[in-house]
């Protein structure tokens, strides 16, 4: 790196312990906070949307600044929403939900678990960070530029995303920011897989055979299995739209296409082909960003249950089940597409049998905790709030599953509501859980409890009051991504759409209270112990934070699994995996 | 609290606690792991006992990569499969015969690389570095005549625009050309480092994983050619 060459010998050692760092345990924090500041971004912009559908004439004037053409006197127009929505979705998905359960927690937590001192190929872990961060500066240069951010949403659509800047604004260079900041993310992402995957594979230690593995290592390493086989997919796609839009082909530009009273001389591509390549990589990324998720999960709910985790092994096999199921399904977004209605049944069928392992790890779940000694740590809510948000957002997943059903549902807000609750709400739950739970291995210091628990519930009780009723939206019809509802059929809906609003933006607020609280945590928090929640697997082991060599006293010997809670004849309740001491009747 | 309850199978404590150095660490036997990816310990140890990177770590790294890679280009098959099906301006064209010669110094480079390699075992530093450096060579021959093939087309009048078949020629000959590129700087690599790398046994590693990219590359081109070939 070039800043590191010269330069004082105390700012070459800072660059080289925080910026340009291959410590794993550097960059699982780097990501982290490349998440957070997406998060608190894209929630600002749905507060921004939320104000819009609520009271559409209400001026903000700050937003004028930001763009005089989106925001003309403070009132968005239709275009800048939709600008807006696109870079919402796309931060959330990608740069956080993406980013924190598995580039996060997962390069700070996975050599820490395995018992390895760094991931196996350090350097090319910074590689994939600083590409990642790249993209996100790339993704957000989109607002200021002339054109603004692109308007076809996280999911780029052909050809309204491969036709230029005559389709509408930000379809100039926004667009073609926007595939440009999502090709480097695929490769950032594929690069830190790559090193997940040689890590799990290459970097136990002694003894941590793959049925010790914590349900977390398990979860990381298939979901970069997942990122490894879809994100290339997004990348090619990436490659043919770009092509399109600067190259002058046309592989997904129709014949004789109108747009705006121009005859666009291009044809004979298919704009249903950028659909499926997109939804290939689309739906397993929802698993992508989940199994991090469930593996987090599994892991908090075992410790503060203090019991080990309720079947494990169905639980290795049921993510198993979904990753390789979730390469199948991704018709299921394509009902409407004018698909073969015996296709439309293989996909529906098969999606349909996702809820099988999905069921299996919710009881799995609901098995852990069935008769244990339950510690309602802050942490602990979240991940049985994240229980709850995942059976709420996938009981609504088996309606849209059914293509007669997809059919009226599809684009209405009933898919907000569905997406939000198992895919957003899931995701940033555990991604709170496993913040409330690692913090003190992160950082050395504790997170306040009493915030902790305000912070729970208000976005709990919160997160319900926004999601639950865009179902009922979607059932009357309301469209997404509609910037203002001036149809007769959606008047009578507005009242409810300022309720979701008010209830959005006192969540939103609650919000603020956690980033307080680890801000504040962070420099003058409580001092941590070694191992706050007595945990069992190994990050638990060494100093929080841990050393750079992460494991001071030479390599840990694993003789245990990762959930030896509530040990009968123990002396304590709990047997760390790397504790010599004998079970009864283990 | 449920009787069933499926708790994870315990790890067979090494014997005595004081664990064996070296082989037989591989944990229960058993348990086998055969669902997963439990195959991984092809050639190498599972558990490293020491703090050092396990050797292992690039070529499962490699071999990853090309998992990836191949993704890359099975998207862009299907992509020109279903293009060529309903298109109804699809023109077919002819490969630039030049791509034939390319091919058989791609292949040519695959088997220095591996006279290469043998070399090295043979402890035989000359020719290590000598058939690396032809290597090299062949790699960028067969990068100069990707060129030239696409040079012959634009003579002809066949650009990226000219036809949705002449689009896929362009797309995916640079794409393979990229990926490459990638595999010459790596001998690039090695060449200017062969001295190091012959001197110290744990550096071959780097030989092995550039030859594993390599052959790939070459399988890969072989792929691209035969759809092309069909399909163009």
């Amino acid at each position: 790196m070039g800043e590191v060459q010269r330069g004082p010998e105390q700012r070459k050692r800072f660059v080289g312990k925080y910026i340009f760092s291959v410590d794993h345990k550097v960059i699982g924090r780097q990501f982290y906070f490349l998440a957070l500041f997406a998060a608190l971004v894209a929630m600002l912009l749905s507060w921004v949307m939320r104000l819009h559908l609520g009271w559409p004439n209400v001026q903000l004037p700050l937003l004028s600044t930001l763009s005089p053409a989106g925001a003309p006197g403070g009132v968005l127009t239709p275009e800048y929403y939709l600008s807006l929505l696109t870079i919402h979705g796309t931060l959330m998905i990608f740069f956080v939900l993406t980013v924190a359960p598995q580039a996060g927690f997962g390069n700070f937590l996975l050599p820490l678990q395995l018992g390895a001192r760094e991931m196996a190929l350090p350097r090319l872990n910074m590689l994939s960070f600083w590409t990642t961060f790249a993209a996100l500066g790339v993704l957000l240069s989109t607002f200021f530029i002339s054109d603004g951010p692109p308007i076809t949403g996280w999911t780029a659509y052909a050809p309204l995303s491969a036709a230029g800047s005559i389709t509408g604004p930000g379809e100039g260079m926004g667009q073609s920011l926007w595939i440009l900041a999502i090709a480097l993310f695929c490769l950032g992402a594929v690069l830190g897989s790559v090193n997940f995957i040689a890590t799990t594979l290459g970097s136990r230690a002694r003894g941590m055979t793959l049925h010790c593995l914590p349900l977390t290592c398990w979860a990381w390493f298939l979901t970069a299995v997942m990122i490894l086989l879809s994100f290339a997919v997004l990348l090619a796609a990436c490659l043919l739209l770009m092509m399109d839009r600067v190259g002058g082909t046309s592989f997904f530009l129709p014949a004789g296409m109108v747009i705006s009273g121009d005859l666009i001389h291009r044809g004979g591509g298919a704009p249903l082909l950028w659909q499926h390549l997109f939804w290939f990589f689309g739906h397993p990324e929802v698993y992508i960003t989940i199994l991090p998720a469930m593996g987090i999960i599994s892991h908090i709910l075992s410790c503060f249950s203090r019991k080990p985790a309720f079947g494990y092994q169905s639980m290795i096999y049921s993510m198993m089940a979904i990753g390789f199921l979730s390469f199948m399904v991704w018709g299921h977004h394509m009902f409407v597409s004018g698909m073969n209605p015996y296709t439309g049944f293989a996909f529906a069928v098969l999606t349909m049998a996702i809820a099988v392992p999905s069921a299996v790890t919710i009881f799995d779940w609901l098995g852990t905790m069935w008769g244990g000694k339950l510690r309602f740590t802050t942490s602990m809510l979240f991940a049985i709030g994240f229980v709850s948000v995942f059976v709420t957002g996938g009981l609504s997943g088996l309606f849209l599953a059914q293509p007669p059903l997809d059919v009226y549902l599809h684009d209405t807000y009933f898919v907000i509501a569905h997406l939000h609750m198992i895919m957003g709400l899931a995701g940033t739950f555990a991604i709170f859980a496993g913040t409330y739970f690692w913090f003190p291995k992160m950082f050395g210091r504790m997170m306040s409890e009493l915030l902790g628990k305000m912070h729970f519930w208000l976005t709990f009780i919160g997160a319900y009051a926004i999601f639950m009723p865009m179902h009922f939206l979607g059932f009357e019809g309301n469209p997404r991504r509609y910037a203002a509802l001036t149809d007769n059929f959606l008047k009578p809906l507005i009242p409810m759409h300022r309720f979701i609003t008010i209830a959005a933006l006192i969540t939103g607020a609650a919000q603020l209270l956690f980033v307080s609280n680890f801000f504040w945590s962070m420099f003058r928090g409580e001092k941590a112990p070694d191992n706050p929640w007595e945990g069992t697997s190994l990050e638990w082991t060494v100093s929080s934070p841990p050393p750079p060599e992460n494991f001071s006293g030479g390599t840990p010997v694993i003789y245990h699994g990762p959930y030896e809670y509530g040990v009968p004849g123990s002396e304590k309740d709990y047997v760390m995996q790397n504790s010599p001491e004998k079970i009864a009747g283990g | 609290m449920g009787s069933a309850v499926l708790t994870p199978p315990k790890a067979k404590p090494p014997e005595d606690s004081t664990p064996p150095p070296g082989k037989g660490n591989d944990g229960p036997g058993g348990s086998g792991g055969s669902g997963g990816p439990g195959g991984s310990g092809r050639g190498g140890r599972r558990h490293p006992p020491n703090w050092s990177l396990p050797p292992g770590a690039y070529r499962i790294a490699i071999w990853m990569g090309i998992v990836s890679i191949s993704m890359l280009f099975a998207a862009l098959t299907s992509a020109m499969l279903v293009r060529a099906e309903i298109a109804t301006d699809w023109v077919h064209g002819a490969i630039p015969s030049i791509l034939y010669f390319n091919t058989l110094v791609l292949i040519l480079s695959s088997l220095t690389l591996e006279f290469s390699r043998r070399s090295l075992r043979k402890e035989a530093e000359k020719g290590f570095t000598g058939w690396l450096y032809a290597t090299t060579a062949l790699g960028i021959i067969f990068i100069a005549g990707q060129l030239l093939a696409w040079r012959q087309l634009a003579a002809h009048g066949i650009y990226v625009t000219t036809n949705p078949s002449s689009s896929f020629f362009y797309v995916l000959t640079a794409a393979h050309g990229v990926h490459l590129l990638g595999g010459v700087l790596a001998l690039f690599y090695l060449v200017f480092r062969s001295r190091k790398i012959f001197g110290t046994p744990q550096k071959r590693i780097a030989v092995d994983v550039t030859a594993i990219y390599w052959h790939f590359m070459d399988v890969l081109w072989i792929y691209i050619l035969i759809l092309l070939k069909v399909k163009l």
